[in-house]
């Protein structure tokens, strides 16, 4: 019978099976960070457990890193838990980047440039973007402390087997739209809630055009779609990603490998329990207006009027959503000021996304309103960046130019947007107070966030770039 | 974590939907390497102005909720962060019940996990419960029903795993070490 990817890796993992029981799902690769884990930690301690298979798990510093100064973190609290990760590796014998380490990085970044990242795995870490590595055709998903320290103590998680979503991605990405705008325009027509008990598997001719890094970027926001994974059937693009990285195999065991991965892919005619369409063709540059994910429209709209909404309990969303952001219904998106940007986070700080970036400023100036920072997704990333001469046109035209980490897309760490201030932001949620109490987060592309930066507003990425005189 | 079968309470209406764990528990009290105390910063920025002063119109600043236990909200409860701060701040605040049309997959587990009953309603019942006034109701976790105080029963209904693992406030890693030789078959087999 034809399957889709989701069943074949979901039925190679049962370790064990019962009816009236979840399945108890076995785990291929256990991601760590500071922020999730010390609770996990001190509850083996408590309980006088080991970990049964460090070689299973990675973690990495991200949440609470400082993006500079790193020499002296001055937040004792992150100080203790950054230390506390530390410890917790050494005891129990799990590799970590830590804040040196050239491979530190945001998580969900790093796994995929290591090759820990690999089709066909279950992979988990306490951490909702793990969705991230579904991009690999992989069953990625977030989990919650306790059970990190249940995978910690058993490699095994009992999940309930999830409901089938094929998200089918037709026709052609016009001029100027990205990986970005095609999820938020995903999020926004079908709503936050969505994929809630769903694995997601996205489809279509527009998706297998994309390459790894912008799939990435895709999957990585299943989550704000209430799907805990999102994935995609790898292909040639998934093979000649990994092919070199340091944890996959290497010669004639890697072409093997490659051949088993290829084969997981959803066969023709497997039956989703849920499909839906949306056209590339319809989608424009997005942007979020509001305090949620799917609170965004094409940049060419305007804000909806609370009489657009037909629900009562979507109207007082609305009206709180405008009031939060200090917006107007009606008022068109480009007239939106911005007086802080941001080019980071899981969602968009890979090289391409930074090329990107500077491709839209290189020559430019950040507008004097505003504040700008770049903040790499990992130390690679940084130094492939600083290879190729892209820090030099961020730093020319007034970004600053920071260490790797999730930094201001949460800001745990001191990269904060300043109360009532707004901000244009190439992370994943816009939720009240995200980016530090009274931010106020318009999420979109990397190249939109750029020329925001340049014009100290919104703006529509694609006329900025067609008259580089200014608009 | 702690057993949990009949509560009774008042409800605390929370009249929103799509509440995030962002809004549960903020970003800057992630960072204690405890489970415990998180309860003092539950809703933090819709408790307190940012002078730190209550915010008379939140309902948690509002007496007569207080001593409740039972906490009732529109659809998408708990979407976004998989934070377990999430849970642990609403379970050391006071509440064991949260009552809402839908939950966020990873939110309704971590609740799981902390003796914290999550029950699905229906959008139209969730409203009616929303609509009355200091409403008391008896929870009945092994008999799957919300009884109010005017003897109106709602039925809900719960995986029968997670429900014995509720009531008996099992630790799930004891019973999964039960099933070592399944484990270890598997990874030979995987070899």
């Amino acid at each position: 019978m034809a399957k889709t990817i989701i069943e074949k890796i979901w039925d190679e993992h049962i370790v064990y099976e019962e009816e009236g029981k979840p399945d108890l799902l076995y785990i291929d690769l256990h991601l760590l960070h500071e922020v999730t884990s010390p609770q996990a930690f001190e509850g083996l301690r408590l309980n006088n457990r080991k970990v049964r298979r460090p070689d299973l798990c990675y973690a990495t510093m991200d949440h609470n890193v400082p993006t500079r100064n790193r020499e002296q973190i001055t937040d004792v609290i992150a100080r203790t838990q950054i230390n506390t990760l530390q410890q917790n590796c050494e005891e129990f014998g799990i590799p970590l980047a830590n804040m040196d380490h050239p491979d530190q990085g945001i998580v969900h970044i790093i796994g995929p440039e290591l090759g820990l990242t690999q089709p066909g795995k279950t992979i988990v870490c306490g951490d909702s973007h793990t969705s991230t590595h579904g991009a690999f055709g992989a069953i990625a998903f977030g989990i919650g402390t306790s059970e990190v320290e249940h995978v910690l103590s058993t490699q095994t998680l009992w999940q309930a087997r999830p409901k089938t979503m094929e998200i089918k991605v037709t026709g052609e990405l016009g001029y100027g739209v990205a990986a970005k705008d095609i999820i938020l325009a995903i999020i926004s027509k079908f709503g936050i809630d969505m994929g809630t008990g769903y694995i997601v598997e996205y489809t279509g001719e527009a998706i297998r055009k994309l390459s790894m890094e912008e799939r990435m970027t895709i999957c990585n926001m299943s989550i704000e779609a209430g799907a805990r994974a999102g994935l995609i059937s790898p292909d040639e693009t998934t093979v000649n990603f990994l092919r070199g990285r340091e944890h996959v195999p290497t010669g004639e065991a890697f072409e093997k490998e490659a051949d088993r991965w290829l084969s997981l892919a959803s066969d023709e005619g497997a039956v989703y329990d849920k499909t839906v369409e949306i056209s590339a063709d319809e989608i424009e540059p997005f942007v979020t207006w509001g305090t949620n994910p799917s609170m965004g429209s094409g940049i060419s709209n305007h804000i909806p009027y609370t009489k657009d909404f037909s629900e009562t309990s979507d109207q007082q969303a609305h009206e709180k959503a405008l009031a939060y952001m200090g917006l107007e219904e009606g008022m068109p998106l480009t007239d939106i000021a911005i007086s802080n940007v941001f080019i980071g986070s899981c969602t968009n700080a890979r090289l391409s996304d930074l090329r990107t970036a500077a491709s839209v400023i290189e020559g430019r100036k950040v507008h004097p309103n505003v504040k700008a920072i770049v903040v790499p997704g990992s130390q690679t990333v940084k130094k492939q960046a600083e290879q190729e001469g892209i820090d030099k046109i961020f730093l020319d035209a007034g970004f600053e130019w920071r260490e790797s980490g999730c930094s201001m897309c949460l800001a745990m760490n001191d990269d904060v947007v300043p109360a009532g201030e707004h901000c244009a932001s190439t992370s994943n949620r816009n939720f009240e107070g995200r980016q530090g109490a009274g931010s106020k987060t318009h999420l979109m592309s990397p190249a939109m966030a750029a020329a925001a930066a340049i014009e100290g507003h919104i703006v529509d990425i694609r006329k900025f770039q067609l008259s580089p005189a200014g608009i | 974590m702690e057993p949990i079968n009949e509560i009774k309470s008042v409800i605390t209406p929370l009249n929103q939907k799509n509440v995030d764990t962002d809004q549960i528990i903020s970003k800057e009290f992630l960072k204690r390497i405890e489970r415990t105390g998180f309860g003092q910063y539950l809703f933090y920025h819709w408790r307190f102005d940012a002078q730190g002063n209550p915010i008379k119109d939140f309902i948690l600043n509002d007496d007569r909720y207080k001593d409740s236990t039972i906490l009732v909200a529109h659809e998408n409860f708990g979407c976004g962060s998989s934070r377990e701060h999430a849970p642990w701040s609403i379970l050391d605040y006071g509440f064991r019940v949260v009552i809402a049309p839908s939950f966020a997959d990873i939110f309704y587990n971590n609740c799981m996990k902390n003796g914290i009953l999550p029950i699905k309603l229906s959008v139209e019942e969730v409203e009616e419960l929303l609509r009355k006034e200091l409403y008391n109701v008896e929870v009945n976790l092994e008999t799957q029903t919300v009884t109010g105080a005017d003897g109106i029963v709602y039925s809900f209904d719960i995986d029968p795993y997670q429900k014995k693992m509720l009531l008996n406030g099992w630790d799930e890693i004891s019973l999964t070490f039960q099933y070592e030789d399944q484990i270890k078959a598997y990874e030979l087999r995987k070899a």
